[in-house]
């Protein structure tokens, strides 16, 4: 009787972690705040009770043919030659098959509505653009309509849809805010971007999640999400800073590996500095050229050779 | 003169090091005096280094795993300890600089140092068993294989006290693992560990995958093949055909380290998402190498002590190719939150689901054929129990995982980590234990002690759960994988209980421990005569324990699947009788040993920048190879007589105990 009760014992841990995860309601992702977060936290959960539909036939028979056909209990049948049957070897390839093809027309679905890349905005003149440049090891983001840039937060009005431009100006880090929804790489040279919104004021925790060396573990940043009123308010405290930011200068500095760095505001950034920041990296290309041009601004970043998607 | 390297390469200010390097050293000098006071240096190098006997290999490829399984989980505790003290602002004991080499020395040994050799080692110790061969196809190149995974794995703990390991993740993503940001030896000491161990992994592939083929016995088909020899034939095709890309990347890494080329750089044209997309494309089938062989176990286990025919034979081939085939397609859903377009990442979702299908059908198979059987709790048997249970939850984690849409934000989060700690722990280690005990007789002719077998497994099962839980809980919150401290001090008790978890593993790696010592102290008592102690199915267990060097005196005639158990049935005797023939085998080499050991000694000298020692290195390395190739003197034949004796004194053994 002592290795069933073990059993029997594995079963209760195993329900009892289950509940867990689904009672972590308080959580980032299982109380998102906004329209891409709330879509992620129903794709997660109907993908998981779609995979009780096997997963706990699986462990239940496990247990229960384990305990049935056990050696000493000469009451059960004993087929010894048994090993095949037409039926049940069907349904075991047709019962996951069914489930599967119902996952893949939710993943198919799924990954064109939650698309990173597109727009959430009904009418793109109502999104707004905030350009993110992952640095070792802080987050530069840079208003480029407001004509500001600050350091480790960023601040953004509710119910509007935000346009996060991503890239890097040393290596591989992830934008990700996880009460909004989905992530993407920054990377550096490359002109990646992905689309938020959020529909409840509050500070929200922000972060880097791919590691990218000594600092990554301070790579945070708040991202505030608050009225329109308080938006301006905010893009004014941001004016009133006396720190300003040139590229190359300024940026260069700013560029140098620092950890934990502290918030800061700049009430002016070189125009097309995001533009400026991808291109540095495109030395040794054609379009070096244009970069000696300092040309950049809003206009050239459509034909913008190295964007993410162009290049997968 | 020297390079790079000076005695500043040495971490004296680290006491963590220090004191790892000191007992390291005491542990080495105490091994290697008792060698010498045993005067065991002759046997161990006549007996066991130049032997190209696959059955000492694969014992030896185990020990280096369980070595390196101690090296790898003591990383492994010591992140966790780290976690559970850096909360809200604390530091914790371990500065970046050292957390981060040693995730990064975790991850690599894990998968290359103990995961690889455990299934290199069991594919080795069983493989030509099954199939009724005298051993592998090419059995010089089965030595230097060995010897080159180990000079690998000295390689790796080298830089545990001269110099670094990287600090870049397992994977050493570019840029990061470029010489801008990683300037230092650790990166190198990566790539030349990976590149020598990894030339002895692709020689293996071969090996196994012509010697599957080609020697089988007399009337085993392909489709009377044991599963294990199945999964095994499998798992060599992916070693093949993936790590040729894994060697190919490393060397175009290597060029920009070393030459200042720009494959993988920032600028001047390099791209790193090639490097990402290459990495995965060996990565993903690295995997499936992995768990194809555990699969193997499972099913030779479950079949074994249910005391019935596995069920579904065939579904159980077809499921095991058709994840072959697919392992090589899915690699993208390593990386969705790179921004590739809808279309690509709902093609490598619902590809990366399909494995899924065959997956699930092999576990149902595992199930039906428990039922209507008689099954036996050894420990073989609990491992597989709590595979199935851990893996069905590790494999559905893995399919919301390869969700796009849900992968945004789960990606890079700690529930990642707990998803393959799942499937490797209670897939890979599990199966590869239950191997262990499984065929640990066929191997020494005693079997391993039942009691601590069985407390190993519960400490692990118990302490896997504690520990990975917590993890896809705390995935929720938004932690991330491989920080070395964090704000939010609502996760530390996730972290605490996660580190009870890793203690209670260590209680099972220590019960494992035990378990050899008893074994060994009470060998007369479990003593396995017969050859077949479980009362098996499958070939190697119609031989004594141990097998023979050469195997078996007759090579068997196969008349279908589990062919042992039909003749068991039909009450043929399975001890071969005379008249016996000469044998031809191969003889041992010094030239697997000393070819890997200037092998070493260029990937060391690389590694520093010490030039004229990467070429005595490089020219040791092609000398000794040209010194092998033109040696004729390879084989010899063992006399029928010298066979009769053996075979006799077995015979007799059986009598006495019956």
């Amino acid at each position: 009787m002592r290795r069933p009760h073990h059993l029997r014992m594995l079963g209760i841990l195993l329900l009892l972690t289950l509940t867990l995860l689904l009672t972590g309601c308080s959580s980032e992702l299982l109380d998102p705040k906004g329209q891409i977060g709330s879509e992620q936290r129903t794709l997660i959960l109907t993908s998981f009770a779609l995979m009780q539909i096997v997963v706990v036939p699986v462990i239940v028979m496990t247990l229960l043919f384990a305990w049935r056909y056990r050696g000493s209990n000469k009451d059960a049948a004993y087929h010894p030659e048994w090993a095949h049957n037409n039926w049940i070897e069907g349904i075991v390839w047709f019962i996951p098959c069914i489930i599967i093809i119902f996952l893949a027309g939710l993943t198919w679905y799924t990954s064109h509505s939650l698309d990173p890349h597109k727009s959430i905005a009904d009418d793109p003149s109502e999104q707004m653009e905030i350009q993110a440049v992952s640095l070792d090891w802080k987050w530069l983001f840079i208003y480029p309509e407001q004509g500001i840039a600050t350091v480790n937060e960023v601040a953004f009005p509710t119910d509007v849809p935000v346009r996060f431009r991503v890239s890097s100006g040393s290596v591989m880090n992830a934008f990700f805010i996880p009460t909004l929804g989905s992530q993407i790489y920054a990377m550096a040279g490359m002109d990646n971007d992905v689309h938020l919104i959020a529909d409840q004021e509050g500070v929200y925790d922000g972060r880097s999640t791919n590691y990218s060396g000594a600092g990554f573990s301070g790579m945070t940043f708040d991202a505030i999400a608050t009225s329109q009123a308080g938006f301006e308010s905010w893009v004014e405290e941001v004016r009133q800073s006396d720190q300003t930011l040139d590229f190359p200068e300024g940026y260069n500095e700013l560029a140098q590996p620092s950890e934990d760095h502290p918030v800061e505001y700049y009430s002016e950034v070189s125009s097309g500095m995001y533009e400026d920041i991808i291109k540095s990296f495109h030395t040794g290309r054609d379009d070096g050229e244009m970069h000696a041009g300092h040309g950049g601004t809003e206009d050239d970043h459509d034909d913008m050779p190295m964007s993410a998607e162009a290049a997968e | 003169m020297f390079g790079k390297l000076s005695i500043d390469a040495i971490p004296f200010h680290d006491p963590i090091i220090m004191v790892v390097a000191v007992a390291m050293a005491l542990g080495g000098i105490a091994l290697l005096g008792a060698i010498t006071y045993f005067r065991k240096w002759k046997w161990l190098w006549t007996e066991w280094f130049t032997s190209v006997d696959h059955k000492k290999l694969g014992i030896m490829y185990f020990i280096v795993a369980l070595v390196m399984l101690i090296r790898g989980f003591s990383d492994a505790i010591m992140m966790r300890t780290q976690l559970a003290m850096a909360s809200a602002g604390a530091e914790g004991y371990l500065p970046p600089e050292h957390y981060d080499q040693i995730f990064t020395a975790h991850g690599v040994i894990m998968i290359f140092f103990v995961a690889m050799p455990m299934v290199i080692g069991l594919m080795n110790l069983v493989v030509p068993l099954q199939i009724g061969a005298r051993d592998v196809a090419y059995p010089f190149l089965n030595n230097l294989s060995f010897w080159l995974f180990a000079a690998g794995a000295i390689l790796v703990n080298i830089s545990l006290v001269v110099g670094e390991f990287a600090k870049t993740g397992w994977l050493a993503y570019a840029p990061l693992s470029g010489i801008e940001y990683s300037p230092g030896v650790g990166v190198d000491y990566w790539i030349w560990a990976l590149q020598i161990s990894g030339i002895g992994t692709t020689l293996t592939g071969i090996n196994f995958f012509v010697t599957i083929l080609k020697m089988r016995t007399k009337g085993m088909t392909m489709f009377r093949m044991p599963i294990f020899t199945w999964t095994s034939l499998c798992a060599n095709v992916l070693i093949i055909a993936s790590f040729p890309i894994l060697t190919a990347t490393i060397a175009l890494l290597t060029l920009d380290r070393y030459l200042g080329m720009h494959f993988f750089t920032n600028d001047f044209g390099g791209n790193m998402m090639m490097y990402v997309n290459l990495i995965w494309a060996w990565g993903h089938p690295e995997v499936y190498i992995l768990i194809l062989p555990a699969f193997g176990v499972f099913s030779e286990v479950i079949a074994t002590f249910a005391r019935k025919r596995l069920f579904g034979y065939n579904t159980m081939v077809w499921a095991t190719v058709a994840i072959t085939l697919l392992s090589f397609i899915v690699w993208l859903h390593h990386f969705f939150t790179m921004g590739a377009g809808a279309n690509v990442n709902a093609f490598f979702g619902i590809m990366t689901m399909i494995i899924a299908i065959p997956t699930g059908v092999k576990v149902f198979n595992w199930l039906f054929t428990m039922f209507r059987g008689r099954l036996e709790f050894t420990s073989p048997v609990l491992w597989t129990l709590g595979f199935i249970i851990t893996f069905t939850l590790g494999g559905m984690t893995g399919v919301m995982l390869a969700i796009p849409g849900a992968n945004f934000v789960l990606h890079n989060s700690l529930f990642v980590i707990a998803h393959f700690h799942n499937v490797i722990i209670g897939g890979v280690l599990f199966g590869m234990l239950a191997g262990l005990t499984y065929w640990f007789p066929k191997a020494f002719g005693f079997t391993l002690n039942e009691k601590w077998g069985k407390r190993s497994f519960w400490c692990w099962l118990i302490g896997f759960y504690l520990a990975f839980m917590p993890l896809y809980v705390l995935s929720f919150f938004g932690a991330v994988r491989r920080m070395q401290s964090y704000e939010t001090a609502e996760w530390q008790p996730w972290m605490l209980l996660a580190w009870v978890g890793a203690v209670i593993i260590l209680f099972g790696i220590l019960c494992t421990v035990i378990q050899f010592y008893v074994s060994i102290r009470d060998r007369k008592q479990n003593q396995d005569v017969t050859g077949d102690p479980w009362d098996a199915r499958t070939l190697e267990w119609s031989t004594s324990s141990p097998a023979p060097f050469y195997n078996f005196a007759h090579l068997p005639d196969v008349g279908g699947i589990d062919s042992f158990w039909a003749q068991k049935q039909e009450g043929l005797k399975s001890v071969s009788e005379g008249p016996y023939q000469d044998i031809h085998m191969p003889r041992n080499t010094v030239a697997g040993p000393i070819i890997s050991l200037f092998a070493l000694i260029f990937g060391f000298a690389l590694v520093w920048h010490i030039w004229w020692l990467a070429a005595v290195g490089a020219i040791g390395t092609f000398v000794s190879f040209l010194a092998r190739v033109f040696n004729d003197d390879i084989d010899y034949y063992v006399p029928a007589s010298e066979v009769e004796r053996i075979e006799r004194e077995h015979k007799e053994r059986l009598e006495m105990q019956a």
